[in-house]
């Protein structure tokens, strides 16, 4: 295993910033074929500071081992294929650059955690999107709109769910939530992300529903505040803060 | 055995799951979405997808949806119209391009109905902002078109559509890769009866039967190195319409956008310079100046990149290598890129490290949109030929080819595309279902596909998929990009025929069922072979230059010959590794109403 050699190539000044680097990358391996528990494996990997942890991960499948498996699609953090422990801590793939990690010791991925393993960085996805389903993820207003109209939000009622917006569910959040790891069956994070993004949008009419969805035993109330999942947000999601008015809208018994 | 004989909603028959819909549609992005809305009331209907639907690369899109809404200043759709067959260099359907302005309004309205956050006007209405392309009255100056939200447009699009697919109950098959379309010979005739494909997560075949079958499967972007594209986009669906002898349309057109980030090709949206961004030389000149002066910055995406490449091949390129040109949005201000313009912002400084409130971006052109695929009417329905069409079979979003785009797809005409002719695809294939019965299946459907994924998982070729797919790759970016020779494009061709000679001897590591993606990227490869070929096979045969197709040997558009469609078809043996053995080319008329066509200025 060798770590961070620096490859002496670049002579060039103009070139000077371009110099490759052998990185270790110790992967939690799991083949549901074959293994009966997860293992780690190493890999070396010749990588630009200003490449990304994806970019590794392509590297390694397609010069190296063709069987690592691991989702991915936009490679610019906007699909949300891609969250994954990266030295322990959630990210997506696309958006880790070498240059901020320390490459001096090896680099630790593996699968979120809180989700079924189902093979390498995969997991079972389903119990995830079944809690975002059961908040009513979608717009219900009783009133139509005026036919062939528009309706009328002013700019400072639209910037009220303006960050809850922005969710793209790759689950970075939820995977990350320590009372999620022990109750899978708590919401989680993203849920009340997208149950917020309705609640506080001024054209729905159903926050009340979601409000008593969310007031349940495994709603918001298990919510310890360790602000993991605002911190994994690669959207720079408030997810804490989110979390927070919705409580505050409990309390009250409205939006 | 022939499952024909079970009626039954999903059984299993030697190892392959049998299911039955009225209407399959296959892609979960902005086009399969959309179509589903409009199919799920009315039919019994499930939508497959390699992708968990929000994966989908309309999630992607930045800048904005065109809609003549006249919100923020006068328009009309008629304008539209013109913008969109102008901006297409003439080679657009003038009756469908209309029916696009038209429809664009409800398009947009449909979606803040269901729930889409676009930006406000002081009114509280959808506001609008400026993009390429897009004038009013003919061309006097440029208007505000583009409904947007933020510079996520795509992202809240394709969360809106999936936040009403899971309202109205919406079957969703998530990875699952349709791998292959079935026909049966109907009278003499062939008629689409299913769709077999691989379950991503068990390596289990399934044949979904269906009455109307709907393609919505994206671009394929992947086909070249430097693109905006998601490494999904393999263009799996306009590959497998293209396997079956239906033909290809206008696949010499693509689109490269001018602004992708240097090097990455992660894009940054026109719609920055709808904001007031400007291009640079490394001197500090604004050259779009110089080419269009009327609408400069803001002139069609093809234009702009054909001008970017000259600045640079001129010596006037900035950076280091002189190899690149700068979009510069430091005089917008903080405020302006963190509220309209915050995604790209980010971009920048993620993976450049540049910040665009102090510096500007190092930009190039990008890889971004497929102006070609399958060929469709007005009503969504996939054409056989010229005219006659193939009953129960549809094709929506950048897969297809209606044509609405020409030879160059304004900004924000494709959300518009995927919204009008998606919802188009999904109505009209309900009306279809309600009055048929289903097609019979042929005897095992599944058998291609179980045997060409039998093939590369047994294979112990010595091929390794990524070397292949990167010599393709960087290849179609020196010879088949912005600028295009029929020296280029001869040598493109000999290195297609070779790769697809080694592709034969293709080897995939993972011999394993579960979540074998390095089997599905083997198949994914096949595709990319197959449309390469075809897109610098048209893009030799076209000896003219128009809108994204610029042909430095015969730099004129030339009317007389080429105000036409092209039209590809599989001739012969689909593996011969030589094209001129296996493609044959023809020509469809341009659909013109009431624009004839005129010099393109701006
Ligand atoms: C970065 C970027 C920015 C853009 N910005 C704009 C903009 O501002 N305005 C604008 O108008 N246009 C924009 N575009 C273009 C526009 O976003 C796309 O053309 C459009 O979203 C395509 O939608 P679609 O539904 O056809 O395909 P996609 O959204 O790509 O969806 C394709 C679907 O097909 C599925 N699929 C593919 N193959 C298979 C298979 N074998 N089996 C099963 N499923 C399969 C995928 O899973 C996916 O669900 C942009 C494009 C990019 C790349
Ligand atoms: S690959 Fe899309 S978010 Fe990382």
């Amino acid at each position: 295993m060798s770590t961070a050699m620096l490859e002496t190539q670049s002579t060039d000044t103009a070139d000077a910033a371009i110099q490759a680097f052998t990185v270790t990358f110790l992967i939690r391996r799991f083949d549901p074929d074959v293994d009966a528990e997860p293992r780690w494996q190493d890999f070396d990997v010749e990588m630009y500071a200003t490449d990304r942890v994806l970019d590794a991960l392509h590297k390694i499948k397609w010069e190296q081992d063709g069987s690592l498996t691991f989702r991915r699609s936009c490679a610019h953090g906007i699909c949300g294929s891609d969250a994954m422990r990266i030295n322990g801590r959630n990210r997506l793939a696309c958006k880790t650059l070498i240059k901020d990690l320390d490459i001096s010791k090896p680099i630790y991925v593996e699968a979120i955690k809180g989700l079924p393993l189902e093979k390498d960085l995969v997991v079972d996805m389903e119990p995830f999107f079944a809690s975002y389903r059961e908040v009513q993820p979608f717009l219900i207003a009783n009133s139509q709109p005026e036919a062939g109209k528009e309706r009328i939000q002013s700019i400072a009622k639209r910037e009220i769910f303006d960050d809850t917006t922005k969710c793209i569910l790759c689950a970075a959040c939820t995977s990350s939530c320590p009372v999620f790891w022990t109750d899978g069956q708590y919401f989680g994070p993203a849920a009340i992300v997208n149950a917020h993004r309705f609640i506080f949008d001024s054209r729905d009419d159903a926050a009340s529903v979601r409000l008593d969805i969310l007031n349940d035993k495994e709603g918001v109330w298990r919510c310890r505040t360790t602000f993991n999942c605002t911190d994994a947000c690669p959207r720079g999601i408030e997810v804490t803060k989110a979390i927070a008015e919705v409580k505050q809208a409990i309390i009250r018994g409205k939006p | 055995m022939n499952p024909e004989s079970a009626h039954v909603e999903t059984k299993i028959v030697d190892g392959v799951h049998y299911h039955q819909y009225d209407i399959v549609i296959v892609g979960a992005g902005g086009a399969g979405m959309r179509a589903a809305i409009e199919a799920g009331p009315g039919a019994r209907t499930a939508v497959i997808s390699k992708l968990y639907p929000t994966r989908s690369h309309t999630g992607a899109a930045q800048g904005g949806m065109a809609a003549a809404l006249a919100n923020v200043e006068e328009d009309s759709w008629e304008w539209h119209t013109f913008d969109t067959i102008k901006g297409g260099d003439y080679l657009v359907d003038q009756d469908a391009a209309e029916i696009l302005a038209k429809e664009a309004i409800d398009a947009v309205i449909d979606l803040e109905n269901m729930g889409l956050p676009f930006n406000r006007t002081p009114e509280g209405k959808i506001d609008q902002r400026r993009f390429g392309g897009h004038t009013r009255d003919h061309g006097k100056a440029p208007v505000r078109r583009a409904c947007y939200a933020a510079d996520r447009t795509g992202h809240m699009i394709l969360q809106t559509l999936f936040q009403n697919c899971v309202k109205l109950g919406i079957e969703f098959y998530n990875e699952y890769y349709a791998l292959d379309l079935v026909m049966t010979d109907v009278d003499g005739v062939e008629q689409p009866s299913g769709i077999v494909a691989h379950d991503l997560a068990t390596g289990e075949l399934h044949v979904f039967r269906a009455k109307a079958i709907i393609f919505a499967t994206g671009g394929y972007g992947k086909i070249f190195k430097t693109t905006s594209n998601a490494h999904t986009l393999t263009g799996d669906g306009v590959g497998i319409i293209w396997r079956k002898g239906l033909p290809l349309e206008d696949m010499e057109f693509f689109q490269f956008h001018p602004t992708g980030l240097a090097g990455l090709g992660i894009l940054l949206t026109e719609g920055a310079r709808g904001e007031g961004a400007i291009l640079r030389n490394a001197s500090g000149e604004r050259f779009m100046e110089r080419y269009a002066p009327t609408i400069k910055d803001l002139a069609p995406r093809d234009i702009v990149s054909r001008c970017m490449q000259q600045e640079v091949a001129e010596g006037r390129g900035a950076g280091p290598h002189k190899d690149y040109v700068l979009l510069d949005c430091t005089h917008l201000g903080a405020e302006v890129l963190e509220t309209k313009l915050p995604d790209i912002t980010e971009f920048a400084r993620t993976y450049l490290g540049v910040d665009p409130v102090y510096e500007p971006v190092p930009v190039m052109p990008t890889a971004h949109y497929a102006m070609g695929g399958i060929p469709t009417n007005v009503a969504a329905e996939v054409l056989r030929d010229n005219t006659a069409v193939v009953p129960g079979l549809y094709a929506a979003g950048e897969c297809a080819c209606v044509s609405v785009h020409g030879s160059n797809r304004l900004g924000t005409n494709s959300l518009l595309d995927i919204n009008v002719f998606g919802k188009r695809a999904g109505r009209n294939a309900v009306e279809y279902a309600k009055g048929v019965e289903f097609t019979p299946l042929p005897d095992d459907p599944a058998g291609p596909v179980r045997r060409m994924l039998d093939q590369l998982r047994d294979s112990n070729g010595t091929e390794r998929i990524g070397a292949i797919r990167k010599e393709l790759q960087e290849e179609m970016d020196k010879n088949a990009q912005v600028f295009r020779t029929d020296e280029s494009l001869a040598h493109v061709t000999e290195v297609i025929a070779r790769l697809r000679e080694r592709y034969r001897n293709v080897a995939v590591q993972d011999k394993g069922k579960r979540f074998n993606t390095d089997l599905l990227e083997a198949v994914e490869l096949g595709f990319l072979l197959d449309l390469a070929e075809v897109v610098v096979f048209s893009a030799r045969n076209r000896r003219e230059s128009r809108g994204g197709h610029m042909r430095d040997d015969f730099p004129n558009r030339d009317d007389e010959q080429y105000m036409q469609h092209t039209m590809a078809y599989l001739s012969g043996d689909p593996q011969s590794s030589l094209a001129d053995d296996h493609i044959r080319l023809d020509w469809k008329p341009v659909t013109v109403t009431r624009y004839q066509p005129m010099e393109r200025k701006y």
